[in-house]
């Protein structure tokens, strides 16, 4: 169980995610979880062996460690890209429900089911419409306040996205005030402003999301009421609504080849 | 989630580009991901523990080793390989938005969507300028950061807390500089087959366009 599962599961759901959708899935697996795991991990791998403090006193070191570092910006990071890739899941889970509830209705023998067989089923590309669209859009809007979350915690904790080359520290059994250097700390300052503007690009793409589907919508929706104000509305209630959000995602979902497996 | 990911990525890629960007591929993959995982990466890797200073003032060799290696070889290394073969998906998603189009009208729209020719060849020459421009960044920031591309033995350093000037020495400073300098060739050769295959593709599409364009005339 690592980073690969991860993909795994996210690359079910980019086949019926927008375009923009995609997009903050390739930056995510490109820009953040391969330089956390290609080379963020390796800058903090000594991160607890390299912190040299100005003293013999034994226990000292550890414990300023402890002060400084409460937890260490790579776990934050291991679990903010978690916290940040698991609303995904709950589309992925929509469209499990409803794959299921449509095999039951072939398996009925209903008339109205349109598929031929359990395979097209199985392939079949949602629309992001109805109910599917509410957890869609509800699970960009976690992914919005999780990212807003981490980014207010780590500049909390560490106060600022900097890290200092030395630190005092007076915490118990320390002596006095003793000098405390931590390793690499220009490397790391560059790899925490990286993840940060990144994670902004993220913030950014999932708000463009989040406004392209509301919009389009909103604009849907005042045609239809326009329409219907002209001349009266026979039209099925559920057709109207399908063709709404049919529109809604038609020219802008792309399935990419990156391969990403459903 | 490792590197494996990178190279399905570009074997992705592989399909849609011309004979050049296949040894393109070919030699990212082979001079500069293989010898990255298979031997830079342990010869940096543990060049913290390594680098000593003549002094037992504790943290000087923390602060010594953060002012000569800002950002580490290595990392500036794997960011650049990463940042390079990135400008590549902008022509799978172009390919992807082809095909998308063609199956939501439900008829061929074009010859063949992986061709490049018009958007795509648009969108082909601009991954091939990025890639080239990342390449010429990374070398320049390489260049800027170390002061050239040579690995000194020894470095003198006088920072707080180091009580005085302090000497300093790097580890394996002749392999580090023998690796350094494969990265640069292989960049510079990246480069070379990126332009070459710019002028190719500019070339072929201008003889392309005049020949058209003399053909109706004479019609």
């Amino acid at each position: 169980m690592d980073w690969g599962a991860l993909h795994t599961i996210l690359g079910g759901v980019n086949k019926h995610s927008t375009s923009i959708g995609k997009i903050w899935l390739t930056v995510l697996f490109i820009f953040r979880i391969m330089i956390l795991v290609v080379a963020a991990e390796k800058v903090w791998g000594d991160e607890q062996d390299d912190f040299v403090c100005n003293t013999l006193q034994p226990g000292c070191r550890n414990v300023c460690y402890d002060h400084f570092f409460p937890i260490s910006h790579i776990r934050l990071w291991a679990l903010q890209l978690i916290f940040v890739s698991t609303p995904a899941l709950l589309v992925a889970m929509h469209v499990a429900y409803r794959r299921h509830e449509k095999k039951r209705q072939f398996r009925k023998g209903d008339q109205k089911c349109e598929f031929k067989d359990i395979e097209e089923i199985r392939k079949q590309r949602f629309r992001i419409e109805g109910s599917l669209w509410w957890t869609y859009t509800g699970s960009i809007f976690f992914r919005l306040i999780f990212e807003a979350v981490f980014m207010y915690a780590f500049y909390f904790m560490y106060d600022g996205f900097r890290m200092p080359r030395l630190m005092k520290c007076n915490a118990w059994p320390c002596p006095n005030t003793v000098d405390c250097f931590v390793s690499r700390p220009t490397e790391k300052t560059v790899f925490t402003i990286f993840m940060i503007a990144v994670s902004s690009i993220c913030i950014l793409l999932n708000v463009a999301e989040l406004c392209y589907l509301l919009t389009k919508f909103f604009l849907r929706r005042s045609k239809k009421a326009g329409n219907s104000k002209q001349q009266p509305n026979h039209e099925n209630k559920e057709e109207t609504k399908q063709n709404e959000m049919n529109e809604l995602i038609s020219d802008s979902c792309q399935n990419t080849v990156i391969g990403f497996t459903s | 989630m490792s590197w494996a990911f990178l190279r399905d990525l570009l074997s992705g890629v592989n399909k849609y580009s011309t004979g050049i960007g296949r040894i393109w591929v070919a030699v990212v993959f082979l001079f500069r991901l293989l010898v990255y995982v298979a031997a830079a990466e342990n010869i940096w890797k543990h060049e913290h523990d390594e680098f000593e200073c003549n002094i037992k003032q504790p943290g000087c060799e923390n602060v010594c080793f953060d002012h000569f290696f800002p950002v580490s070889h290595i990392r500036l290394w794997a960011l650049q390989l990463i940042m390079v073969s990135t400008p590549s998906l902008l022509v799978v998603f172009h390919v992807a938005y082809r095909e998308n189009r063609e199956k939501h009208h439900n008829q061929k729209l074009y010859k063949n969507p992986g061709k490049t020719d018009g958007g795509l060849l648009c969108t082909y020459l601009i991954s091939l300028i990025l890639k080239t421009g990342l390449e010429i960044f990374f070398l320049v920031l390489f260049y800027k950061l170390y002061n050239g591309f040579e690995i000194p033995r020894l470095v003198k350093c006088d920072l707080k807390p180091c009580p005085n000037t302090v000497d300093c020495y790097i580890s394996k400073p002749t392999e580090k500089m023998i690796f350094l300098y494969c990265l640069v060739a292989t960049s510079c050769l990246c480069i070379i087959l990126n332009l070459s295959e710019l002028s190719y593709l500019i070339f072929k599409y201008s003889i392309k366009c005049y020949l058209k364009r003399h053909v109706k005339k004479q019609q």
